[in-house]
C-alpha cells in the first residue's frame, strides 16, 4: 500500500490519519548500471582520457610483476636444464696473495667423495697466450686464457657445442682448440675447419669447435680450451688443475661442499674457493628484484596520479550536471540513488582504465617476453590486485563527488540553466 | 490535492518568498499560479513539488503531510505522484525522445520493458509517436515540450506540475503545448501551470494571481483565488477522480 500505484487517481481526502508515505522503489542493477554509464557515453573522449590515467597506472604495475616474474620462470627453467648441482673448487690464492696450486691428486681425492657423482678439471695454462695469427702483436692477447680441459668438461658443467666439436680422446692429443662463445667473437671466428688455425703459445691449433655461452661457467666464454696431454706436452703446461667442476647427488650437495676444500688441497685447505654457479645465477635474480621493487612504486605513484584524475572528473562531472541532479531528484531519485549514480559511474570508469590497462600490461609482458625468448608469465594475484587497487581507487575517487552531487538542493540544482 | 495552510519561505539572508500563503487546489483542476517575476511563484511550485520545504505552514499533497516525511520518502512521492514540466525542458542530449521518456519512470520501480512501453504510450498521446526515435537536436522547441510533458505523465501521477511551460517557445508551439495540457486535465490529471504571461492564465478556469509572496484577488474577477475562492467551477472539476487516463 506504501507506493500509490500509477494510474490511480482515487485518494483519501487530506487531513485523514495520516499515512507513513510511500517508499522508494529499489533500483534493479542493470538500471543502475546503466544510469552510471550514461554519463560516461555522454563525454567519451574526458571518459577514456581519465581512464588512461589508470591505465597507465595498472600498466606499469602488471608489467613489471610480468616481466620480473617471466624472468623468474625463464630462470627457474634455465636451473631446471642446467641442473643446480654443480659445484667448482678453484685453486684460490695463496696468504701472501700468489696464485696458489692444487695438488695434481686432487681430481681423484674429490672422485672417492661418496655423493660426487663427476668430476672434471680445467687447468690455466699461464704462458699460452692467443693470437688469431703469428702477425698479431704480442701485447694484443685480447684477453683470451687457455686452458687444459679433460674430455668431459663439456658434459659435467651442461655446455654446448655451438659449431664443429667437442674434444675427444683422438684431438686431445694433437693441436687442436675448442673457443669459448666470447673468445671466438674476439678472434673473429664463426666457423671451423681444418684450416681454421689459430696461433697458440706460439703453436698453430686447428680449431674444431665454438662453444654457446655456459651460464653455468662464464669463465669458459672466454678461454681457448685444449686436451690436457697436447697442453702437457706443447704448451708446457704443469698439469695442476685450476678448477676443479663437480656434480653431486642433490642430498648430499651440503656434505660435498663441506669437505671440498679440505679434499682437494689437504695441506692448505684455505686457499681452495668453493662455489655454486646456480647461486650466482639466483642471487642476480634477487638484485633485479630490488630494481623491480622500485619500478613497482613507480607504477603504484602511476595509479595513484590516475585515481586523483579520475576524482578530479568525477567532481567536474558534478558541478556540470547540477541541472542532471535537479532532473533526477524532481523525476523522483532520492539522495541514496543520485549518490549510487555517481559512485558507480566513477568505479565504471576507473574499472575500464583497470582492464585497459591490465590487457596493456600483459600485452607488454608477452612482447618483452616473446622479444628475450622468456615464457610469458602474467601472475593471477597481479592481476586480481590491480582489479581490487581500481576498484579501490575508483570507490575512493568517486566518494566525495557522489556525497557532493547527493547534497545538492533539487531547486538549487534546477536553477542552473 | 494540495493543501497550503499558512506557509512562508523565508530564504537565508531574509529574503521572504511566501508570506502565510493559503491555497486549496482539488483534484483535476487546471489552475495557473500567475505573477510578474520575483513574486514568489516559482517557491510556491517548488513547495507544491515537495522539491523544497518550507519555513513554516503546512503543506499536503495528495494527502501527505510533506513536513512530516523523510527526504526518501518525499522522493518516491515524486516518483509517482507528481510530474514535473520545466521551461527550458531538461531533456538529456544524445538520447532518443523514448529513453528520455523512460528514463522519467526510472524511480518508479518498473521494468526497463515496461518503462519503455508506457513511454511510448505517452509520447503517442503527445502527438509524438512518429518521433519516438529522434533526439533531442532533432526536435522542434514545441516537440521537445511535448517530450518532456510526455516524460512528467508517463507515470500517470495525479498532479502535474508545469514551470513557464511555454516560456521559451513561440506561440504557436505554445499553443500545442497548452493544449496538450488541457487535453491531460480533461482526461483526470490536476495541473497547476506557473506562469507569467496573463494571455495564457486568462485562457484557464482558474487563476491564483501571486504578488510579494502574497496571494492577491484575480483582477480580471475580482474574486480572491486562494482558499476561499470560488474553487472548482473549472471544466476540469467535472472530471476528477475519472480514474486513469
Amino acid at each position: 500500500m506504501a507506493v500509490p500505484a500509477p494510474g490511480h487517481a482515487a485518494r483519501p481526502d487530506p487531513g485523514h490519519a495520516e499515512r507513513p508515505g510511500p517508499v522508494p522503489a529499489r533500483m534493479r542493477p542493470p538500471d543502475v548500471m546503466r544510469v552510471g554509464a550514461a554519463g560516461l557515453r555522454t563525454r567519451p573522449a574526458r571518459a577514456l582520457l581519465s581512464a588512461l590515467g589508470i591505465a597507465i597506472g595498472i600498466a606499469a604495475v602488471i608489467g613489471v610483476v610480468g616481466i620480473s616474474s617471466s624472468s623468474g620462470a625463464e630462470l627457474d627453467r634455465r636451473l631446471s636444464a642446467l641442473g643446480t648441482n654443480l659445484l667448482t673448487v678453484s685453486a684460490g690464492r695463496t696468504l701472501l696473495g700468489e696464485e696458489a696450486e692444487m695438488p695434481l691428486e686432487a681430481e681423484a681425492m674429490v672422485e672417492r667423495i661418496g655423493p660426487v657423482e663427476s668430476v672434471s678439471a680445467a687447468g690455466y695454462v699461464e704462458t699460452a697466450k692467443v693470437y688469431r695469427s703469428e702477425e698479431v702483436p704480442e701485447a694484443q692477447t685480447g684477453g683470451i686464457s687457455t686452458y687444459a680441459a679433460r674430455t668431459d668438461l663439456l658434459t659435467t658443467v651442461g655446455a654446448t657445442v655451438r659449431n664443429g666439436t667437442w674434444l675427444n680422446e683422438a684431438t686431445q692429443r694433437h693441436p687442436a682448440v675448442v673457443l669459448g662463445a666470447t673468445a671466438a667473437r674476439r678472434l673473429g671466428i664463426g666457423g671451423t675447419g681444418p684450416d681454421t688455425q689459430v696461433v697458440v703459445g706460439g703453436v698453430r691449433f686447428t680449431v674444431v669447435g665454438v662453444l654457446d655461452p655456459v651460464p653455468l661457467a662464464a669463465e669458459l666464454d672466454s678461454a681457448a680450451l685444449v686436451g690436457w696431454p697436447v697442453a702437457e706436452s706443447v704448451l708446457g703446461f704443469d698439469g695442476h688443475p685450476t678448477i676443479l667442476y663437480t656434480r653431486s647427488a642433490e642430498s648430499g650437495l651440503e656434505d660435498v661442499s663441506a669437505v671440498l676444500a679440505a679434499t682437494a688441497n689437504p695441506r692448505a685447505p684455505n686457499e681452495i674457493d668453493v662455489s655454486r654457479p646456480s647461486d650466482a645465477l639466483v642471487a642476480k635474480q634477487v638484485a633485479g628484484q630490488a630494481f623491480t621493487g622500485l619500478l613497482l612504486g613507480v607504477g603504484a605513484v602511476a595509479l595513484l596520479v590516475g585515481g586523483v584524475g579520475v576524482a578530479n572528473t568525477m567532481v567536474i562531472s558534478v558541478l556540470e550536471r547540477r541541472a542532471e541532479i535537479g532532473l533526477r531528484r524532481a523525476l523522483g531519485a532520492t539522495r541514496g540513488q543520485i549518490r549510487t549514480q555517481f559512485l558507480t559511474e566513477s568505479l565504471l570508469l576507473s574499472v575500464l582504465g583497470g582492464t585497459g590497462g591490465a590487457l596493456i600490461g600483459a600485452g607488454v609482458t608477452a612482447g618483452y617476453a616473446l622479444y628475450r625468448g622468456w615464457p610469458t608469465v602474467v601472475p593471477a594475484w597481479a592481476a586480481a590486485g590491480g582489479l581490487a587497487a581500481t576498484l579501490v581507487i575508483g570507490a575512493l575517487a568517486g566518494l566525495y563527488p557522489a556525497v557532493r552531487a547527493s547534497r545538492l538542493s533539487p531547486t538549487e540544482a534546477l536553477a542552473t540553466p | 490535492m494540495i493543501s497550503l495552510t499558512d506557509v512562508s519561505k523565508t530564504y537565508p539572508g531574509g529574503v521572504t518568498a511566501l508570506a502565510a500563503v493559503s491555497l486549496e487546489i482539488a483534484r483535476g483542476e487546471l489552475v495557473a499560479i500567475v505573477g510578474p517575476s520575483g513574486s514568489g511563484k516559482s517557491t510556491m511550485l517548488n513547495i507544491i513539488g515537495t522539491l523544497d520545504r518550507p519555513t513554516s505552514g503546512e503543506v499536503r499533497i495528495d494527502g501527505y503531510d510533506v513536513s512530516k516525511l523523510p527526504d526518501r520518502r518525499l522522493a518516491a512521492l515524486r516518483a509517482t505522484g507528481i510530474g514535473f514540466v520545466f521551461q527550458h525542458f531538461h531533456l538529456a542530449p544524445g538520447v532518443s525522445a523514448l529513453d528520455n521518456v523512460a528514463d522519467g519512470l526510472l524511480y518508479g520501480g518498473l521494468r526497463r520493458a515496461e518503462r519503455r512501453r508506457r513511454a511510448a504510450a505517452a509520447l503517442e498521446r503527445a502527438g509524438l509517436g512518429h518521433r519516438l526515435g529522434h533526439e533531442p537536436h532533432e526536435l522542434s522547441g514545441g516537440e521537445r515540450q511535448r517530450v518532456a510533458i510526455a516524460r512528467a505523465v508517463a507515470g500517470d501521477p495525479p498532479l502535474l506540475l508545469a514551470d513557464e511551460p511555454t516560456g521559451a517557445l513561440d506561440s504557436v508551439s505554445g499553443t500545442g503545448v497548452m493544449e496538450l495540457l488541457r487535453a491531460l486535465n480533461a482526461s483526470g490529471t490536476t495541473v497547476v501551470i506557473i506562469t507569467h504571461d496573463r494571455e495564457i492564465a486568462a485562457a484557464l478556469p482558474r487563476r491564483v494571481p501571486m504578488r510579494d509572496g502574497r496571494v492577491v484577488p484575480d483582477p480580471d474577477t475580482g474574486h480572491r483565488t486562494g482558499r476561499d475562492a470560488d474553487r472548482g467551477a473549472g471544466p476540469g472539476r467535472r472530471h476528477a477522480g475519472s480514474g486513469a487516463m
